[in-house]
């Protein structure tokens, strides 16, 4: 039977007011699964790294119960130190002035060195006002790359695309012949509308992007997309690609399960393909383009996530947020959270850390989303800012879903997505006034 | 003959005052601020908002979107509740006639009843799975290549098949002790009159049913419209898409996944008429036609 000792009382004690020494806060974030679990391990180790902070990470969802959560709570005065907030919420989280401290602003004021250039290219301005200045830190960055089937490939007989010119006309047949499905991809807006812009250098909305205003139109009602649409419905025809849901995970399943040869997915599904026992090899390259549209493609824009330092702390838990977005800019933090999850890492440094390590001869395929991120920069590659656009992906992906249903034609859809994107961004511009 | 009463007003208010003000709290306090809110479009911060008047509700009225959810929550529930009410009708007349291991019978007939919506949802989620589930095989059988999640009418199909699945054994519970309060002799009367047992059932049982028919009529529209919530919302798993969804779930898109305040709490409030107006419909026009006994 356990007893009560005087001591024992004293150093339970002793250890409370070395807690209560530290700066307590907290980080609420959408990771689930493993990459919660690697969330959990970066916060050991920065807890275990120094004795004035105590991080907290609490799992809340989604992203967009996440934000939801934070929300709320930062209306009730309750919010966390940290906030995930992913790339559709931006608007919402960096329109509301003074809901967060930007991240460039707390790093300076808190006496860390913030250079933007430290940065690799592709992350820079996607959480940046329309000044440049960084507002939320990536976090989880990714890219949309595209997957494929090491084995199905070798057996028909072809190499990975760069064009879907050569997808439509060597690539689609020669694995169709070979018994594959040629081509899957997971998420609509985001690799074939949002990173299709960015790939062709087209501008996806007035203002810049949207960044220099709200007063923003979208230009998604254009012929390069609709054509690339009109091809998705030929290619479905023709049985070179299959469209399974507007779910992740229904079209990541039959990539996993060797039914389709080619998958466009994230970079940072990288880490989750590699832990599986898939039973062929599979690699990865860059996002095809049209050789039609450019002949020059260009990087493609950071999806994934963001950490915003939230306002209404006080100055000792500020320097708590800063002290650990220090530790996790750091290259061995960043270098780690990049080879358990495949997200890429977000410094110059982390990634030379990462190479000069040997990690890219290993696993090439993991440095893709990272090259892809930093090919040619243009005009319209730094991102986009646009209000209410979780609804504004909703109405795409329903859109979309009709396209491939046969519900609607590529041009009733594009017009039907234009007007109410439209009014959605005509609506969001007036919760702001 | 005396009778009981207060002397004073301040004791029974006394006693009223915790029920009134849990209503006031939990149902008078938010259908205010839902009012209140739905003539704003804010900031969901809380910074900014602007007074619009009756714009989110104009701009929903016209929206085609809009009147599409409408029209399929009107099927939905419409299916969902005859459905339900009908399988759970059969199974309670035919129940009520078993004899030997009656208990055993019913208690597997209400066992589903334990199940929470998302759980339906989520067992309709593996049963129709796109590549290995056994319905989708099932109707694989026919040639129909069933899809949930990409075909609208698939989806559509599984939503209401979980959602009858998970609703008849209440009915059933209802409908069987309905049956088992109709007075024996009422029923040996009618089989002096009519040797027809369909015949019998619809001029004597289901008359006698009714009262119960209709308590379960007005609880299965309310689960239909609301409690579905959980089944849509695994079915389509969290991305509405080119899925189904009902007036309800699209609540919950707007406002809780889009924090789009002002338009979501427009949309509450129609709901709330709606609500309001089927009731007042209910009661009205088909109580009057029922016979208590």
């Amino acid at each position: 039977m356990p007893r009560i000792t005087l001591s024992s009382v004293i150093a339970s004690l002793a250890l409370t007011t070395a807690a209560t020494a530290e700066t307590k806060i907290e980080l609420w974030h959408a990771m689930g699964g493993a990459l919660g679990e690697t969330v959990n391990q970066i916060a050991e180790n920065f807890n275990a790294s120094q004795d004035e902070v105590q991080l907290t990470p609490v799992f809340k969802g989604s992203y967009e119960e996440t934000l939801t959560a934070g929300i709320a709570a930062f209306r009730a005065g309750e919010q966390p130190h940290i906030m995930q907030v992913f790339d559709a919420g931006a608007a919402t989280v960096i329109g509301a002035k003074g809901a967060t401290v930007p991240v460039q602003d707390l790093l300076a004021d808190n006496g860390v060195d913030f250079k933007i250039e430290d940065y690799i290219s592709g992350v820079r301005y996607f959480f940046a006002d329309s000044d440049g200045k960084m507002i939320g830190m990536p976090f989880n960055s990714s890219s949309p790359i595209m997957y494929y089937n090491v084995d199905a490939l070798e057996a028909a007989g072809v190499t990975p695309p760069a064009t879907w010119e050569e997808f439509q006309e060597t690539t689609a047949p020669a694995l169709a012949n070979a018994g594959y499905i040629p081509l899957a991809q997971s998420h609509l807006p985001w690799i074939f509308t949002e990173n299709f812009m960015s790939r062709h250098n087209l501008p996806f909305a007035t203002n810049d992007n949207g960044y220099d205003g709200l007063e923003t139109e979208i230009l998604v009602n254009n012929d390069s997309i609709k054509a690339h649409f009109t091809a998705l419905t030929e290619w479905q025809e023709s049985g070179f690609f299959e469209w399974y849901g507007t779910g992740w995970g229904d079209n990541q399943t039959p990539f996993e399960e060797g039914k389709v040869a080619i998958w466009l997915g994230s970079s940072g599904s990288f880490g989750g393909l590699s832990k599986k026992d898939l039973g062929f090899d599979f690699s990865a390259t860059y996002l095809p383009y049209w050789e039609a549209v450019t002949t020059e493609p260009k990087q493609t824009f950071i999806g994934g996530a963001a950490l915003f330092a939230m306002s209404g702390k006080s100055d000792a838990e500020n320097a708590a947020t800063a002290k650990f977005f220090e530790y996790l800019t750091a290259p061995e933090t960043q270098v780690f959270w990049h080879k358990e999850t495949g997200y890429v890492p977000i410094t110059e440094a982390a990634y030379e850390l990462a190479a000069a390590e040997g990690y890219y001869q290993e696993q090439p395929a993991a440095e893709i989303g990272i090259k892809q991120l930093s090919l040619d920069a243009g005009e319209n590659t730094r991102g986009y800012r646009m209000g209410f656009y979780v609804q504004i992906r909703d109405v795409m992906n329903r859109e979309y879903g009709r396209i491939l249903t046969g519900e609607t034609s590529v041009e009733d859809a594009f017009s039907t997505i234009e007007e109410e994107a439209n009014q959605l961004l005509a609506r969001f511009a007036k919760t702001q006034g | 003959m005396k009778r009981a009463g207060f002397t004073t007003i301040s004791l029974p208010v006394l006693l009223l005052l915790p029920q009134l003000v849990i209503i006031a709290v939990f149902f008078y306090w938010p259908t205010v601020v839902a009012i209140h809110s739905s003539f704003y479009l804010q900031d969901p911060f809380g910074f900014g908002s602007t007074f619009v008047g009756l714009e989110n509700y104009a701009d929903l009225l016209s929206s085609r979107e809009y009147r599409k959810i409408a029209w399929f929550t009107v099927v939905f529930s419409g299916l969902v509740t005859f459905f339900s009410l009908a399988i759970a009708l059969v199974l309670a007349v035919k129940a009520d006639k078993v004899l030997r291991g009656a208990k055993t019978y019913r208690t597997l007939l209400m066992w589903v009843y334990a199940v929470a919506p998302p759980v339906a949802g989520f067992i309709a989620v593996i049963m129709f799975n796109q590549s290995w589930g056994p319905l989708t095989e099932f109707f694989g059988l026919f040639g129909h290549r069933f899809m949930v999640g990409v075909n609208f009418n698939d989806t559509a199909f599984s939503m209401v098949l979980a959602s009858v699945w998970k609703q008849v054994p209440v009915n059933f519970i209802f409908f069987l002790s309905g049956l088992q309060s109709i007075p024996r002799s009422v029923r040996e009367a009618a089989l002096i009159d009519n040797r027809s047992a369909s015949g019998r059932f619809w001029d004597v049982t289901f008359p006698l049913l009714a009262p119960t028919g209709f308590f379960l009529l007005i609880i299965n529209i309310t689960y239909s419209l609301f409690d579905t919530f959980g089944i849509v919302d695994t079915v389509v798993k969290g991305e509405p898409g080119n899925n189904p969804m009902t007036l309800v779930y699209k609540v919950y898109v707007d406002g809780f996944r889009g924090n789009d305040l002002g338009g979501s709490s427009a949309q509450s409030v129609i709901l709330m008429v709606l609500v309001l107006a089927l009731t007042i419909f209910q009661f009205r026009l088909i109580e009057r036609r029922i016979h208590y006994t």
